[in-house]
């Protein structure tokens, strides 16, 4: 499945705002290092993120550029 | 997928020199977010400050001035009168805005000068390296305040919307936070009934945002917003001071 949360490595700060709001603890801090020597937040569990939008209300660095939420599947026919 | 949120556009691709975890970038966000949906971009004019936003015509994309320490209302209040139909706005933060500033804010809102104020209280001079302000609470440790703010020595908190609203000028007052996602979302709602006030030209409107300073608190940003939520909110708390009729 396509990322529900769009997340900008090299803006990242790794303040952790979003990793503490987050309801359903689906990111975490990576071990990748960014530019400026940040290590950037990730979206390690995508399946259970419900694209709540907490993380990028909470991000002060338009580091969470997008959150986008699975068209629903049509029932029956 | 359906989009829920993106980023906006008028926040600029420049990275921002704020500390990891500080509001200052949510505010901003809030803002430009408002800017567009309220169609005000093209038209808007910032007022920035001195202090940590002081460079903060590189990280929100309109037209701006930076103006000398506390003087951003008398700056932008000459900007509204010589074009009166651009959308002029004041960012400052809590020094700026209510120690050396508090004269040029207090008679801009007496006047009911039609310009918005975006206010940040995070409690301290952030920029200078943490120095009391006159938000600082009471027992709160700053530089200079080693003890931590005693009345007797260093007097009260001051509560710059519960002043304003007993003015006539302003037309929108309110405080809000910027500590958790439930009230960012209100932020908004403020920051743009703030906004409607001088579009619709009904008079001064300012909104303060409860902010952090996870640097010169000495904490993380995950403390500072939860210290915001304990600490600051109790005696600042979110609410409207003034709402005149026609805001929306
Ligand atoms: C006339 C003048 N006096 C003092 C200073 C030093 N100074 C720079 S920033 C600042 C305080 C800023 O604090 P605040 O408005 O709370 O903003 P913050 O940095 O916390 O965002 C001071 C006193 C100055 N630049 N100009
Ligand atoms: S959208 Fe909500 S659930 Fe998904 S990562 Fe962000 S905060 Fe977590
Ligand atoms: S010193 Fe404080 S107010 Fe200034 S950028 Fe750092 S955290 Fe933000």
């Amino acid at each position: 499945m396509e990322p529900k949360v769009i997340i900008n490595e090299q803006r990242c700060k790794s303040c952790g705002l979003c990793i503490s709001i987050c309801p359903k603890k689906v990111l975490r801090i990576s071990d990748k290092i960014n530019s400026r020597g940040y290590h950037p937040a990730e979206l390690f569990d995508n399946e259970n993120c419900i694209s709540c939008g907490f993380c990028y209300l909470i991000c002060p660095d338009k580091a969470i550029v997008e959150v986008r939420r699975p068209e629903p599947v049509k029932q029956g026919g | 997928m359906k989009l829920i949120y993106k980023a906006p556009d008028t926040m600029t691709e420049k990275d921002t020199t704020y500390c990891p975890g500080c509001p200052h970038g949510i505010a901003h966000r809030l803002i430009s977010e408002s800017l567009e949906e309220m169609n005000l971009v093209k038209k808007t004019v910032i007022v920035w400050p001195v202090g940590c936003s002081v460079f903060g015509y590189y990280f929100i994309g309109t037209d701006a001035v930076e103006a000398a320490h506390g003087r951003a209302c008398a700056m932008a209040t000459g900007i509204k009168r010589v074009h009166p139909e651009s959308f002029v706005m004041t960012y400052q933060g809590d020094g700026d805005l209510a120690s050396i500033g508090i004269a040029e804010t207090v008679h801009a809102a007496a006047r009911g000068e039609k310009i918005t104020t975006i206010f940040i209280n995070n409690g301290n001079y952030g920029m200078t390296g943490g120095q009391m302000a006159p938000t600082t609470l009471i027992g709160q440790v700053t530089t200079t305040t080693p003890y931590g703010r005693k009345p007797e020595a260093n007097g009260f908190p001051m509560h710059v919307p519960e002043m304003l609203a007993t003015l006539d000028g302003p037309a929108y007052v309110a405080r809000a936070a910027l500590d958790s996602p439930q009230h960012i979302i209100q932020a908004k709602k403020f920051i743009q009934k703030a906004f409607s006030a001088q579009a619709k030209r009904l008079g001064f409107s300012i909104v303060e945002l409860v902010s952090t300073c996870p640097t010169n608190w000495k904490m993380t940003p995950v403390e500072s917003m939860e210290r915001a939520r304990k600490e600051v909110l109790p005696v600042f708390p979110i609410g409207e001071f003034r709402v005149i009729k026609g805001v929306e």
